[in-house]
């Protein structure tokens, strides 16, 4: 039944096909670094590639699973990239170059810094044997929604070059989608990982907040970042989740709950389940074939024995404002640490406050300067009641908003976005047309909740999204809800134009 | 109403140097973000408490030990001017200033 290429097939797929022997993970790599070497530059995935070190690792899976080392090893020999948020050491304890890849959160202002250490989503992925293919493209320090504000110049959308991937874990999303990698990393702190999967036709998870350790994730917004996978199957995503989630005491916000077996928890199964479907998410200004597409899955999975209710999240409206104050106030605190003093950029004044200055002024990116001054100016004296307290006051809201549906409900069903990939350019001039994008998905990070995003159909030719939303560390509900779904959906085999060798 | 006096005061706060382009075109795309996140003042908030953070976890420590931690030279590697095994700041305070 498997017509598509190697490098376009699921993870799932291809690591049965490690295990039975039939590839190695060296032709996986060389898969992958094939559509990399055709799509990769004009597509402007990869931020750091690392092939030898990828070719070597995949040579030490090979011989773990010629060794029989691959049984509930799921991830072994597996080829994954990892956004550029996720620092990857660089520098071996004599300080010098190690031969590890930079991590630059797509910014000049860390333009070939080195890392003394590893993320922890490194280090997880490493001791699973996935195989670390390089550093892809996003918006610097994670704040877009289109991949348009990396320093290093916008990722193209596998699905029509013309158009943006969606953001900020653009370049991750268009690695997955386009066949150059089996599944990647982003980090989700208003749908950074859900919109991008939902535009480039993906599978891409925000697990709950405190589930994945941020130990090595360069922060943006600290009460909303969560790392999560992209992946070409719910399934897929379930597996590299298990190998992410865990408590590390070495982030203070990292939850120590237990971690199930997600995949296991695939079964097919969601009669009797009631799913609520919120009002407030099928917002004007919403696509018309979006929400066609997000209908028609609610459908399929009523037709599935699924009870679906009609649901009220009140303050949705007020998410994007919540959201553009708490999280530019935190990034205006988290981005202080970037002075030309202790590493990056610096712009080598003699003065103190004019390196300062002339640094941060040369080092980031419009988009980054936005948001430090709205943060700076919703933080000063004089705003901060009017604008920070109240914010973390309707933050509460919304909180009880969903903690009251979900008592009621064991899932939400809403559009990941409301609407397809647009456009290179289309928003850029408009930063609040931009943020908008984000209005479905950020009110799930405000609440620390899990979300998924899986793909419900085309839309003009380009992919929609169907969110699953989930109580706090249930990500199986939503896994499951996502997976039944996806089981007879007839997508599985949705791929871009560039998934032929 | 957001002024350019506003903008150039919460650059200096952010140790942000902004051009006169910049804080023309910064003035006026905050104003507009302010005006649609103004929209919360109308959010009846007179009975609930602020929420920082969304998880029950708090004060989390660990056992006041020494453990393993960068070498010197990883930790300095980066930096833009040393002196030695130290890292070089311009002068803060200086006589006159």
């Amino acid at each position: 039944m498997n017509e598509l290429p190697l490098a376009d097939r699921t993870l799932s797929e291809v690591g049965e096909l490690l295990r039975r022997r039939e590839v190695s993970s060296r032709d996986l790599v060389e898969a992958c670094l094939v559509r990399i070497r055709r799509d990769g530059e004009r597509l402007n995935t990869f931020l750091a590639l690392g092939e030898d070190r990828a070719l070597a690792a995949a040579d030490d899976a090979d011989r773990a699973l010629a060794a029989g080392d691959g049984d509930g090893r799921p991830l072994l020999g597996i080829p994954y990239v990892l956004k550029d948020v996720f620092v990857t050491r660089g520098l071996d304890d004599a300080g010098l170059p190690d031969g590890g890849l930079p991590s630059t959160a797509g910014s000049r202002i860390l333009e070939g810094y080195l890392s003394p250490y590893a993320s922890d989503a490194e280090a997880r992925l490493t001791a699973a044997g996935a195989v670390l293919l390089g550093k892809t493209n996003c918006d610097e320090f994670a704040m877009g929604s289109s991949n348009e504000n990396s320093a290093y110049g916008p990722v193209r959308n596998p699905w029509d070059e013309t158009m943006v991937p969606g953001g900020s874990s653009g370049g991750s999303a268009a690695a997955v989608a386009g066949g150059q990698a089996f599944f990647g990393t982003g980090t989700d702190t208003g749908g950074s990982i859900r919109q991008p999967a939902s535009l480039s036709g993906i599978v891409g998870m925000k697990p709950t907040y405190g589930r994945i350790s941020r130990y090595g994730m360069i922060a943006f917004a600290s009460s909303l970042d969560q790392c999560g996978p992209l992946g070409r199957s719910v399934r897929d995503v379930a597996l590299v989740l298990r190998a992410l989630a865990g408590h590390d005491p070495r982030d203070s916000t990292s939850v120590d709950e237990p971690v199930p077996d997600y995949a296991a928890a695939l079964s097919g199964e969601v009669r009797g389940m009631r799913l609520g479907v919120p009002r407030e998410y099928f917002v004007a200004g919403m696509e018309p074939g979006v929400e066609t597409a997000v209908r028609a899955a609610i459908g399929i999975l009523e037709g599935l024995g699924a009870e679906i209710v009609e649901v009220s999240l009140p303050s949705t409206d007020a998410g994007l404002a919540t959201y553009y104050i708490i999280a530019p106030a935190e990034a205006s605190a988290n981005l202080a640490r970037y002075d030309g003093v202790k590493y990056g950029y610096s712009a080598g004044e003699d003065d103190l406050l004019e390196n300062y200055l002339r640094t941060r002024g040369a080092g980031f990116g419009p988009e980054v300067k936005r948001r430090i001054m709205l943060g700076t100016y919703a933080l000063s004296a004089g705003y901060y009641d009017a604008y920070y307290v109240k914010a973390q006051q309707v933050r509460t809201l919304i909180k009880a908003e969903f903690d009251r549906v979900l008592a009621d409900v064991d899932a939400l069903l809403a559009p990941t976005s409301p609407s397809v990939a647009f456009k290179i350019g289309a928003k850029t001039e408009d930063p609040m047309l931009m943020y908008l994008n984000d209005a479905c998905t950020l009110p799930v990070n405000i609440a620390g909740l899990p979300g998924i995003s899986v793909p419900c159909g085309l839309s003009e030719g380009l992919p929609v999204g169907l969110q699953v939303i989930g109580r706090a560390f249930d990500e199986a509900t939503i896994l499951r809800v996502a997976d039944a779904y996806e089981r007879v959906a007839g997508l599985s085999d949705l791929r871009p134009p560039t998934a032929h060798d | 109403m957001i002024s350019r006096a506003d903008v150039e005061h919460a650059a200096r706060l952010a140790r942000l140097g902004l051009t006169d382009d910049e804080i023309d075109r910064m003035q006026g795309q905050l104003r507009r973000i302010l005006e649609a996140i103004g929209q919360l003042q109308a959010v009846d908030t007179s009975s609930v408490g602020p929420t920082a953070q969304v998880i029950a976890l708090e004060n989390v420590m660990r056992p006041d030990e020494a453990r393993p931690g960068l070498t010197r030279e990883a930790a300095l590697a980066n930096v833009p001017l040393r002196e030695g095994d130290h890292v070089r700041v311009p002068v803060v305070l200086e006589e006159g200033r």
